[in-house]
């Protein structure tokens, strides 16, 4: 059987509306500028030193992730209800976070084993019993959707510790503006370049108790061998907020300080960029030099806060995501608007025994793997990939997840033949504090390969410019 | 009983450090089996940080030093007044749920002979609170107490092979093997008043604790072979000896640190 993928742009035999214009571009564009354009294309992003893997994938951190210019369109009806569905998630996500680092109502009720929850490696003993500002664990929550219909759009993860990518959202936008400033003058495309404000605005109205004055925000990274320390400067740099390692803060009393060259400054709120184990030697890894020591202790106590909270990372493992549509139905009283992938819990024994039967159908992950590593794409591989993958499966049941292949949708992408069709994803970040918001648009991640389904970076994945169009 | 303590930690480094930032346990823990009468934690020239009380139910204290600063000394005194519970952990508040102390700690991973330790004391044991002691009453015979035979990065495993052991070595091997059987277990640091003729003490101690459905959290002390009583003082949990310390901190700046520490537990004459 050959399975039919939805084309976003050519559906039923003719382009569908918001790809009208994108029809005349490409008519109207030689082979020769076409690929000059790809060349500046290639080069601008080389310039600007855009060339980190995206989500912590690893890999050559000086390989520039290929840009496709053929941009993704959504109507603003399409966006409107995905953008409420985002928010919809965002907030049981946060509800549930609050909720099980304090009476754990969710669990107490039978809708999630315990296990799931308290033993998993995300938890964190350290924040239990405590509220962050405005009740928000997760602050940016970045939701890989995917297509399979016009109607059908499904949620294929929850990232809820530190998404990144989003350097990748505006660095699109404005390549694609610069090389192609007719295209925005033909459609009437919902500008993105309000995300760092928005972000700035989100990580000052969770300033913690203690401070009484216009917070001072601060990202903090792991340094320049990170593979995301282009995004971490990049938006410190937008945000107009500093940029510090470690090293470049100290607790003392009450506070958290940065030197300065005008002497210690207090610092309100910390955009981490590092994982919950190194961010206080004195809470969790004691061998960590990349944290801040004491920095728990003063957080605790009201004196600064994390963004995201340590102890976020439980709302995004992928066991936890098949209870996300539970939670938005405990804790908001509402009906899911974006629907999960059915999952099989490999840990249950029906689950496990349909998973092994249908190998060759289904899509296989980690629980706590990313990036595209150690999963099995059933459709697309070998007998023996398939019996040597079965076995680690049987080794270790609660160890995995497997969902059906999806049926990608997608959209034109310029090839060395020409103009060609390739699956795509998208990752909206969600921004939670005082308010819920977005901006019109996100990720588009795009799987090069002819006939590949996996779009990480890593596997040959590329990213377009995603536009959402006005009414 | 009324316990007096006194309890010194002298931090002395090479060359002057920077500054100083601990993390402090070092209050006693609000429940049933212990009253504090007066408590003091002092820090020489340091400044008291964010003070709160932690999802465990611990109260956590953190205190910052201004360098450049080449010794510092905590000193914690203070009278709390005890009762025998027999272990149990009656009267004490906190939100983190018993479940969370089943995963398990890299001092604490169960290797096969802490396993088996663990399943030998739950076999043909209806009672959790019959296999708990068991299982105390097994560590303390597989670890000799022999101080200076491990140290404070010895993993419970190490000392089970190794057979000798301190507070710290019994309290991680039965932590293990409790959590190996399905039963949350956890490490407590406190204080200990000595007895004479009684065995081994250590009068900055540790024990491990057990959750028992319908009971709550009971203390073991394999060391002693016994259930806290009024003899002992409890500060605060964790998943293992790091995770509980009483006094965390890191200092800024090169060179080495040596500590000395010394405590002092005493029955107050009514």
């Amino acid at each position: 059987m050959v399975p039919t993928y939805f084309n976003e742009m050519y559906h039923d035999g003719s382009a569908r509306p918001p790809y009208r214009h994108l029809e005349n571009w490409t008519a109207d564009m030689p082979a020769e500028l076409r690929s000059l354009k790809q060349a500046e294309a290639e080069a601008l992003f080389r310039r600007i030193g855009i060339t980190f893997a995206v989500y912590g994938e690893g890999g050559d951190p000086d390989r520039l992730i290929p840009f496709d210019m053929f941009p993704r369109v959504f109507t603003n009806a399409e966006w409107t209800k995905m953008e409420r569905g985002i928010k919809q998630r965002a907030r049981a996500l946060n509800a549930f976070l609050v909720d099980i680092y304090g009476r754990g109502e969710i669990v107490r009720s039978g809708r999630i084993p315990a296990r799931l929850v308290y033993q998993n490696e995300a938890y964190e003993k350290a924040v239990a019993g405590f509220v962050p500002p405005r009740g928000v664990y997760s602050h940016i929550v970045g939701i890989d959707i995917v297509r399979t219909g016009p109607e059908d759009f499904f949620v294929l993860e929850d990232n809820c510790r530190t998404p990144s990518g989003v350097s990748y959202m505006l660095e699109n936008r404005e390549i694609m503006m610069r090389m192609f400033p007719a295209l925005f003058r033909e459609n009437r495309i919902q500008p993105v370049d309000r995300y760092p404000e928005l972000l700035r605005r989100t990580l000052a109205s969770v300033a913690p108790a203690k401070c009484n004055s216009e917070p001072t925000v601060v990202i903090l990274t792991p340094g320049h061998f990170n593979s995301a320390y282009y995004e971490h400067s990049f938006l410190a740099d937008l945000m107009g907020v500093e940029l510090v390692e470690g090293q470049d803060l100290f607790v003392e009393g009450e506070f958290v300080w940065m030197r300065t060259t005008e002497g210690p400054k207090k610092v309100d709120v910390i955009y981490r960029r590092i994982d919950d184990a190194y961010i206080d030697p004195l809470c969790f890894r004691p061998d960590s030099m990349l944290g801040v020591p004491g920095l728990m202790d003063v957080y605790r106590s009201g004196g600064v806060s994390i963004c995201s909270a340590p102890g976020a990372g439980v709302a995004d493992d992928k066991a936890i995501y098949t209870f996300v549509p539970e939670m938005i139905r405990f804790y908001l009283g509402e009906t899911p608007i974006l629907q999960n992938v059915p999952t099989w819990q490999c840990g249950k024994s029906d689950d496990l025994k349909y998973v092994l039967d249908h190998l060759g159908e289904l899509v296989v992950k980690e629980v706590h793997g990313s990036g595209g590593y150690g999963m099995l794409v059933g459709p697309k591989s070998s007998k023996d990939q398939i019996a040597s993958f079965a076995e680690r499966v049987r080794a270790d049941p609660g160890n995995y997840i497997a969902q059906p292949t999806l049926a990608l949708s997608t959209v034109p992408t310029f090839v060395n033949e020409g103009i060609a069709p390739r699956h795509v994803d998208l990752r909206p970040y969600c921004l939670v504090g005082e308010r819920v918001e977005l901006v019109p648009g996100g990720l588009t991640r795009v799987a090069l390969t002819e006939g590949s389904l996996v779009v990480n970076s890593s596997q040959g994945g590329g990213v377009k410019d995603t536009w959402v169009l006005a009414e | 009983m009324i316990l007096s303590v006194l309890h010194t930690t002298t931090y002395r480094y090479e060359t002057p450090v920077r500054g100083v930032v601990q993390s402090h346990r070092l209050t006693p823990s609000v429940f049933d089996g212990q009253k504090t009468l007066r408590w003091k934690v002092e820090v020489e020239g340091g400044l008291a940080g964010g003070a709160f009380r932690d999802g465990a139910g611990d109260w956590i204290q953190s205190h910052s030093v201004h360098g450049p600063v080449s010794e510092i000394t905590v000193r914690v005194s203070g009278d709390v007044e005890t009762f025998d519970l027999a272990g149990v952990l009656r009267g004490h508040r906190e939100s983190v749920p018993p479940e969370a102390y089943l995963r398990e700690s890299a001092f604490t991973r169960a290797d096969a002979a802490l396993v088996e330790l663990g399943r030998a004391a739950v076999d043909g044991v209806r009672d959790a609170l019959d296999a708990a002691h068991r299982m105390s009453a097994a560590v303390a015979e597989a670890i000799a107490y022999q101080p200076g035979a491990t140290q404070s990065q010895t993993s419970a495993a190490e000392a089970m092979s190794q057979g000798q052991g301190v507070c710290q070595d019994h309290a991680h091997a039965l932590i293990s093997a409790a959590r190996s059987q399905g039963l949350p277990a956890r490490y407590v640091s406190g204080y200990l008043l000595a007895t004479e003729g009684e065995g081994p003490h250590e009068a900055a101690h540790a024990w491990a604790e057990i959750w028992i459905k319908g009971l709550g959290w009971i203390g073991f002390d394999p060391a002693n072979s016994c259930c806290p009583d009024d003899r002992f003082i409890r500060l605060g949990s964790g998943y293992d000896a790091q995770d509980a310390a009483p006094i965390r901190g890191i200092a800024r700046g090169p060179g080495s640190e040596s500590l000395d520490v010394t405590v002092a537990i005493q029955a107050v004459q009514q």
